[in-house]
């Protein structure tokens, strides 16, 4: 039996599933909700300083659609919270007194003053919070008044707000990353020079999700006007994976903890983040899509696969294809695919051959004996991977590593040995 | 024409009208299983509603969106998990339950686009997938030291049976046949159940422990309910419909007119289609499922004409449309409006029935005009219902309460007597599903349990 129990920086939930600082953990009710449902934990929706902010009345957010109106993507302009901190520090002393065995992080943004932050830290111990989380990532906002991603894409500002925060609290500090920024590594190293207990990433990604092309403006308007706001849900995972990888293969931010967000959709999106170093995971697009139950797909989904795999732990998959992430330049160019077509699957569409053809390097065959016949021609197939990305059927078109032989695009015989580009005669700083 | 077959029946009753070939194709999968690509495909279709109407439309309650949304996210045995905790003939029921008037028609899908999602049909690959991979999710609760006896091995005794069983009650199961099942065993379309699929799911639930079972053990010939009350703790009777309806026809008794659940029981157990002697001219009397299916199965075996006859108009009828569509795709002429009046016979065999055309009398009820017409026949078909025999209840009938001829009992699926509960076609007010009697199954369990536990 697989156990789903996670411990991050000593805070214990009864699965790695979280729910994210945002509208699904704005309030006692949503969060009650949320628990009753079975969600591990919550970072409560981020608080700031009195007098509350103030929404937009109109639309806040937009969204990106499959054929089938499946949401793909989801953006927003909606601020931290809009109700008074009073209210929020009560709530959440009530939720954590209900719910003892639930993580419950306050996510927290007030400005770059060390006094603001001495301030509102024993406001929410006092509430029996296990942790804190600081909104360094918000794009929209809250950033013009030089918060959120203002401070989160400044690293010397992380580390500064780290230290003091850890000065200032006994509480774990998980540092919130914003993704709007060039190379995630540098704020994830400040927060860990600043003492900070774990990272979480990623926040939300500028964007503007369309444009209504009759009222000129984009998406979504507020009286004919719009504004960037933050891009996550499924679309989102892909780069949040990646900056996730990033941290957790720095050797400046090796084995700092790391909680994974960004598109977590099903129990798999979260195995691949834990694979890439997370030891948790925060939900929010995916809640806010289909609701809380969600939480029953995503903690039956991992425990099984967990058990099929024979993984007893959680902890067992956090950063296990980590050895597995590794620098272009060290990847093995004795290693040789062709593409190959299975004729039995083929449904000849011809979506490989044209692709091939016309962006790629004419490797495939469109008729054989005057038939309709797509084969892979391997005196010219790079084995890029093109075919198998746009074939619609499944397993349909395979790489196939050559062990032996002449490679018959290269004329060059197969070589098993291990060679890269930093040995290769092509580079000019390649080492003798 | 081959007829190897030394009975005595008319020149139109032959075995191996067919290949070999042709059998294999009419009996295999009506709906094919759907392939990995096609259950990612169909599965993205579930909107995942809030309050599923499909779930509500479920007489076992399964939670659809859920099991669909285990299936997109890779995870079929969580799929299957989340069927069978609720519904342990989950296969089954993906076979044969009509979602056409259940969960699909409930499908919010069919508001948008009349299309529903094929639940049924990702039903099927969920549980066909954890039963190919030998999974066993279920475990035998500690044993409780209480024992049941269970009377009747169809799907709602077994529901029954596996309920208590993982509660850690001992369960006996008695039998009256030499196979377990029921009709999914004796009764469904061969078509529905293709590929041993029916034995398959009783292994499996029996796999979990805790049942015995004892075949050909029937009760009211080698045990009397009263033994079963003083042997057991609690007793369910999951008997089903052992008996008939009556033509009331001279001529019934005839070897060209058949009782339709009789021959498909023949037609299930058959380990050679091309042995089962069918009829070149079919006419089935009656309108409800047995009916179609024993139309289909005819038609299917090879017979040129098969006609159903119904006494009243089509939407009296008690198969649903799809089903009416089913017959007819298959080359099925349905006629309504038309009552039996006599079996016509050639040289003592059956030639034809002769119909008298019915129609609505004024109070709604079925009236019999002068004029007929005859259909020229060398089967006929009895598909007009079936009974509850309560004399095999012996002298326990007279402290059990009846309702319509069946066995009546309250919402926990307690009969009258206390330590006695019922369920699936032999109680009253059911619907005469598989569904319906796994649900009646498991609830009866459930009280049993609950009664145990307060005592
Ligand atoms: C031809 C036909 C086709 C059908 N098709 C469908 C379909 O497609 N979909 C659907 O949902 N439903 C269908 N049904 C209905 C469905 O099969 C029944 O509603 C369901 O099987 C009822 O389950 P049960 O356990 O109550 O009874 P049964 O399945 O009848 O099981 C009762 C069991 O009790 C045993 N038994 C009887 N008397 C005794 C006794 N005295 N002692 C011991 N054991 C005894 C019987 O041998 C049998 O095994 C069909 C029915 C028929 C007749
Ligand atoms: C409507 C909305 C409001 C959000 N508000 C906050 C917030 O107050 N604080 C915060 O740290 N992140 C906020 N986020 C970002 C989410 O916590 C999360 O980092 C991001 O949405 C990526 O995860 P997802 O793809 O699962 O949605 C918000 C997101 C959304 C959609
Ligand atoms: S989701 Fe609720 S609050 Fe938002 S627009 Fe719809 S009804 Fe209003």
């Amino acid at each position: 039996m697989a156990d789903l129990r996670s411990e991050f920086l000593g805070i214990k939930s009864p699965n790695p599933f979280w729910l994210a600082s945002a509208p699904p953990t704005d309030r006692e009710i949503n969060v009650t909700r949320a628990f009753k449902a079975g969600w591990g934990g919550v970072v409560w929706k981020t608080l700031g300083e009195d007098p509350p902010v103030v929404n937009v009345n109109g639309p806040r957010y937009g969204a990106v659609y499959s054929a089938d109106r499946r949401l793909m993507g989801f953006n927003n302009i909606e601020l931290i919270s809009d109700r008074p901190l009073e209210i929020n520090l009560r709530e959440i002393k009530q939720v954590k007194r209900d719910w003892p065995d639930r993580a419950m992080v306050v996510s927290l943004m007030v400005p770059c003053e060390e006094a603001a932050w001495k301030k509102i830290l024993p406001l929410v111990e006092e509430t029996g919070a296990d942790g804190v989380e600081l909104n360094f990532g918000c794009p929209h906002g809250m950033s013009e008044r030089g918060m959120g991603s203002a401070v989160g894409q400044v690293p010397e500002y992380v580390e500064m707000v780290a230290r003091w925060c850890k000065q200032h609290t006994r509480m774990p500090v998980i540092v919130k990353l914003t993704p709007n920024i060039t190379d995630v590594r540098h704020p994830a190293r400040a927060a860990r020079a600043g003492g900070a207990d774990a990272v979480s990433l990623i926040n939300t990604v500028n964007s503007i999700v369309s444009v209504d092309l009759d009222l000129m403006a984009p998406n979504p308007h507020t009286d004919g006007k719009g504004t960037h706001g933050g891009y996550c849900g499924p679309a989102v995972k892909p780069m949040a994976l990646n900056m996730v990888a990033e941290i957790a293969r720095d050797p400046a931010t090796q084995g700092f903890p790391i909680s994974g967000i960004g598109g977590v959709t099903t129990w798999r999106d979260a195995a691949e983040f834990m694979a890439l170093g997370a030891s948790n995971v925060q939900v929010c697009t995916a809640a806010m899509t289909y609701g809380f139950k969600i939480v029953e797909e995503l903690t039956d989904g991992l425990k099984s696969w967990m058990e099929d795999k024979g993984y007893q732990r959680v902890d067992d998959i956090v950063g296990a294809a980590i050895p597995n992430v590794t620098d272009w330049q060290f990847l093995n160019l004795n290693y040789v695919v062709k593409a190959r077509i299975d004729q039995d699957l083929c449904i000849k569409c011809g979506r490989c051959h044209i692709v091939c053809e016309d962006t790629s390097h004419q490797a495939i065959t469109a008729e054989k004996d005057g038939h309709r016949h797509f084969e892979v021609i391997d005196a010219e197939c790079v084995g890029c991977n093109l075919c198998v990305s746009v074939c619609p059927v499944e397993n349909c078109i395979t790489m196939e590593r050559m062990t032996e032989g002449v490679d018959p695009r290269t004329g060059t015989p197969i070589d098993p040995a291990y060679a890269n580009w930093t040995t290769h005669p092509n580079n000019p700083q390649a080492a003798e | 024409m081959a007829d190897g077959s030394a009975r005595s029946r008319a020149a139109g009753i032959a075995t191996a009208r067919l290949s070999e070939e042709d059998y294999r194709r009419n009996f295999s999968d009506l709906h094919p299983p759907l392939s990995k690509h096609e259950a990612q495909v169909e599965s993205d279709r579930c909107y995942f509603c809030y309050d599923a109407p499909c779930v509500t439309a479920c007489p076992t309650s399964i939670d659809i969106p859920l099991f669909i949304r285990q299936i997109s996210a890779d995870n079929a045995n969580g799929a299957a998990r989340t069927i069978l905790s609720q519904n342990i003939f989950g296969g089954m029921c993906a076979r044969d339950c009509p979602t056409e008037t259940l969960c699909e028609e409930a499908c919010v899908r069919n508001l948008a686009e009349d299309k529903p999602v094929e639940i049924g049909r990702l039903q099927r690959y969920a549980t066909d997938s954890l039963l190919a991979s030998g999974a066993q999710p279920f475990e035998r609760g500690a044993p409780s030291g209480k024992r049941v006896a269970v009377v009747g091995g169809g799907p709602a005794g077994l529901a029954c049976a596996h309920r208590l069983a993982l509660h850690g009650h001992a369960v006996t199961v008695f039998e009256a046949r030499e196979k377990l099942g029921g009709l999914n065993e004796y009764g469904i379309a061969a078509y529905k159940v293709a590929g041993g699929a029916a034995e398959r799911e009783v292994d499996f639930l029996l796999a979990v422990g805790g049942m015995e079972t004892r075949t050909g053990v029937a009760l009211g010939r080698d045990v009397t309910l009263a033994q079963l009350r003083a042997d057991f703790d609690a007793v369910f009777l999951g008997m089903g419909l052992a008996g008939v309806n009556a033509l009331g026809q001279e001529g019934e008794d005839l070897p060209g007119v058949l009782d339709a659940v009789d021959y498909i029981a023949e037609l299930r157990q058959a380990q050679n289609l091309s042995e089962l002697p069918v009829g070149r001219r079919v006419v089935v009397i009656g309108g409800g499922m047995t009916a179609i299916d024993v139309a289909v199965q005819s038609k299917r075996l090879g017979a040129e004409d098969v006609t159903i006859v119904y006494r009243r108009g089509q939407d009296a009828m008690k198969a649903s449309e799809y089903e009416q569509d089913l017959a007819q795709t298959n080359g099925v002429k349905i006629k309504h409006w038309g009552v039996p009046r006599r079996i016509l016979t050639q040289d003592g065999n059956v030639s034809g029935i002769e119909f008298r055309y019915g129609q609505t009398g004024v109070d709604g009820r079925l009236e019999v005009t002068e004029e007929s017409f005859t259909l020229d026949a060398d089967v006929i078909f009895k598909a007009i219902g079936q009974t509850f025999i309560p004399a095999v209840l012996g002298e326990s009938l007279e402290a059990l309460d009846l309702s319509g001829g069946r066995l009546r009992v309250d919402e926990e699926r307690r009969t009258s007597l206390p330590d006695v509960w019922a369920g699936g076609d032999c109680v009253a007010g059911g619907s005469d599903l598989t569904v319906a009697a796994v649900e009646d199954g498991k609830q009866a369990a459930e009280s049993i349990h609950a009664a145990f536990s307060n005592s």
